[in-house]
């Protein structure tokens, strides 16, 4: 757990209201880098509005998201950003970005921070292989000179291209849906799905990846093909993962920290065996309104 | 009551039912006239029974008709996939652009050949050239409607713009048609990008209703800025196109005189074949390669899914201006070959009436595919003045059914809304249903339409 030595994105005071619906509440938590950082709750805690803030489709009401793309986000850095009207800094290896300053695309295009979606939100009438290539969009956009030089057919956006193709090659082939390359990615199965949108969020190159309930709907084999290759986006290319998740047995095995949230705000944050045993985490979860209730419950179920 | 029509005493009871509401229906629309008395100058009030009568059996025989035929909508089909075409519809696929291609090509040379120069004339000019139009429109819609999923209502706003350019450059400052071209093209697409930037964070039907309410503001422009546009008179005697130079006209220094022939109308006719046929083709070669740029498929993506979009790093408004500018250009260009074929043009060649028409040609077509759209402008607007030439019919019912003022010709509207509703039946995701992909590693394997989203704005 390297929330606290090498944090990669902080997150500090952030509070999101719609109307008089308070979504999140004062909440602080730092992502560690190359950490597997999971968000946890019941229902409707508000870990995708968390995840909406992060990746600019919302605007915080209050509150400070900043992510060290490269280097170190310390505290001095940070707050010298924000006095400043600027959303990005440059100072050494160090790139610091302010994302609630940044509108959407330019988070995931700058800051490189790529997601995925609850309900999964693929190209449904594009070829699996035509998902992956929108996800390059904004190299291929360059090397084809903002597309004057690629009309013309200019020998390197041609290289790039088939640069791109090779890596949604290797991709597909890590998901195994490289046979299914030419199909429509409309027609995967559910469980192809999940893996095709997390593999085209991969080729967006983000630093951070937020993964929102990737495991809904798996089976527990396709559960267990997911941790695998979370931990390989983490070991083998050095991409942080924050996710939301319902299901313990994928949290509770690949996760480096847990940050728990109950009605906006953050109830617990440690590593996943000091949240399993945090009174006031398991309350929430069987919706009790206090620790000392939990103890009647628990002393009730025991009985 | 689906169960009961299939049997022929099921299909009985639907057609009673069909004839029941068609008299009811008859009964206070035709049943009652009022006509002004020849001598008197009264309204009188006369009682039609007969026309009901004819309407009410027109209704039951064609209902019965169409149950037993089977002339029902399809059921959605269990596999959406569409695989490589095989067979007969690959040897299709695959000849049938080079083939339309030589046929353009070589129709004017057949026509003429066939009809002679004088009796070519027309065919050249309002079939060939008018429908090779109306493609080109409907190519330039399809980038902002049919790859980028825009609706736009107002695409003839731009046609206007490139008109107009063409025809106020030509008049008052001497330029030619070819300078004009791309300076109608450009302008068209900054009034594009103009009527882009506040609009494109509307979506679905907000983003139509401002988009037609732009296409009425420059007509209703043109109409009352008379000292700029001439007004509902609209301006005519615009200079004619040009072959470097050399005028299509009977004068010593004239094209024809130059090649050392006798002036022919043709002539400028088959000049003005070949430069819209032109114009048509780099239409659609840019398109067809911007599809397979990255440009192109962010705006297919983000008619497939915009918030996706954003959360890979498109710029999502950027992406929609382009399909918008380059779209609007190309209907810029096209009003400017409108404006010097005409030779006159006014704010009445503009109305909503042909926005929707182009908008038809691109439904119609299949959204997204380039040969189904050229098709559909062939139907929609060579079918249409095909329908003038019905006068054999007249001539069928004057002779042997003695309805003298009975003009087919009058009814072609009603022909033409009747075999769109058919079409919508038969094939509501338009000729071509299918979409191809833009890359592929192994097979081009077609998208079956039922995948494909239309867009939401």
């Amino acid at each position: 757990m390297r929330s606290k030595s090498d944090p990669l994105l902080v997150v500090e005071r952030l509070t999101m209201r719609f109307g008089g619906l308070v979504a999140v509440n004062n909440l602080s938590f730092d992502v560690g880098r190359g950490d597997i950082t999971a968000l946890i709750g019941p229902n409707g805690a508000g870990k995708t509005t968390v995840f909406n803030c992060v990746t600019g489709f919302y605007k915080p009401t209050e509150g400070r998201l900043a992510l060290a793309r490269s280097g170190v986000a310390d505290r001095p850095a940070i707050e010298k950003l924000t006095r400043s009207a600027g959303r990005f800094a440059k100072q050494g290896d160090n790139e610091l970005y302010l994302l609630e300053r940044m509108p959407g695309h330019l988070i995931a295009h700058h800051a490189k921070v790529a997601r995925t979606f609850q309900n999964i939100r693929l190209f449904q009438g594009m070829t699996v292989l035509e998902n992956i290539m929108v996800a390059h969009h904004n190299l291929l956009m360059k090397a084809s000179g903002l597309t004057v030089l690629g009309l013309v057919g200019a020998p390197h956006y041609r290289r790039t291209e088939a640069w791109a193709v090779d890596r949604a090659k290797y991709w597909l082939n890590k998901i195994g849906l490289i046979d299914r390359a030419d199909d429509p990615a409309g027609e995967l199965p559910y469980g192809a799905q999940r893996r095709l949108e997390i593999a085209r969020a991969m080729c967006a190159d983000p630093v951070l990846l937020c993964l929102d309930e990737p495991a809904a709907g798996l089976n527990p084999r396709e559960s267990l093909e997911l941790n695998t290759l979370l931990n390989s986006i983490r070991d083998d290319h050095g991409v942080s993962i924050l996710l939301i998740e319902h299901d313990m047995s994928v949290v509770m095995q690949i996760s480096d920290h847990v940050v728990v949230l109950d009605y906006g705000t953050k109830i617990s944050d440690g590593t996943p065996e000091q949240v399993r045993n945090d009174p006031k985490v398991i309350a929430a979860y069987l919706g009790v309104a206090d620790a000392e209730e939990f103890a009647e419950v628990e002393a009730e179920i025991h009985a | 009551m689906a169960e009961d029509t299939k049997s022929l005493g099921g299909a009985l009871k639907e057609a009673c039912v069909a004839a029941a509401i068609t008299f009811f229906l008859c009964v206070p629309i035709i049943m009652f006239r009022a006509d002004s008395d020849v001598n008197s100058g009264q309204l009188e009030l006369n009682f039609r029974p007969i026309a009901v009568a004819v309407f009410v059996a027109l209704a039951f025989f064609g209902r019965l008709l169409v149950l037993t035929i089977g002339l029902r909508p399809p059921r959605q089909k269990a596999v959406p996939r569409v695989g490589p075409p095989s067979g007969l519809r690959a040897v299709f696929s695959y000849v049938i652009a080079p083939i339309g291609l030589l046929f353009l090509v070589a129709y004017p040379a057949v026509v003429v050949y066939w009809l002679g120069a004088g009796g070519a004339l027309k065919w050249i000019d309002s079939y060939g050239i008018q429908i090779l139009i109306y493609v080109m429109l409907g190519w330039g819609l399809n980038i902002v409607v049919g790859l980028a999923g825009l609706l736009d209502l107002g695409y003839v706003a731009f046609y206007a713009v490139g008109a107009y350019s063409y025809t106020l450059l030509a008049i008052n400052f001497g330029l030619s048609f070819w300078i004009c071209l791309p300076i109608a093209g450009l302008l068209a697409a900054c009034w594009g990008m103009i009527l882009g930037f506040p609009v494109l964070r509307l979506r679905g039907d907000y983003l139509a209703i401002v988009t037609l309410a732009f296409g009425e503001i420059i007509r209703t422009i043109l109409v009352n800025w008379t000292a700029f546009s001439g007004g509902t008179a609209g301006i005519s005697s615009i200079p004619k196109i040009t072959f470097f130079g050399l005028r299509f006209a009977d004068v010593d220094d004239g094209f024809d005189a130059y090649f050392g022939m006798d002036y022919s109308p043709i002539h400028g006719k088959l000049y003005l074949y070949y430069v819209i046929l032109g114009l048509a083709l780099l239409t659609n070669l840019v398109t067809l390669r911007l599809r397979r740029l990255p440009i192109g498929r962010a705006w297919e993506a983000l008619r497939e899914d915009e918030i996706a979009c954003r959360s890979l790093g498109i710029n999502t408004t950027n992406t929609k201006l382009t399909a918008f500018a380059l779209g609007a250009f190309f209907g810029g260009l096209a009003g400017s070959f409108f404006a010097v074929r005409q030779g006159f043009i006014s704010p009445e060649s503009f109305t909503f009436n042909e926005s929707a028409t182009i908008l038809a040609i691109v439904v119609l077509g299949g959204m997204g595919s380039q040969i189904g759209v050229a098709f559909a402008a062939i139907a929609l607007i060579g079918g249409f003045e095909m329908l003038r030439e019905l006068g054999w019919l007249k001539d069928l019912m004057a002779t042997y059914f003695g309805l003298t003022d009975f003009d087919p010709t009058q009814y072609r509207g009603l022909i033409f809304g009747f075999a769109m509703v058919v079409m919508m039946v038969v094939r509501p995701r338009g000729f071509i249903s299918t979409r191809s992909p833009s890359i592929y590693l192994e097979r081009r394997t077609a998208v079956s339409g039922e995948l494909v989203k239309e867009g939401h704005g």
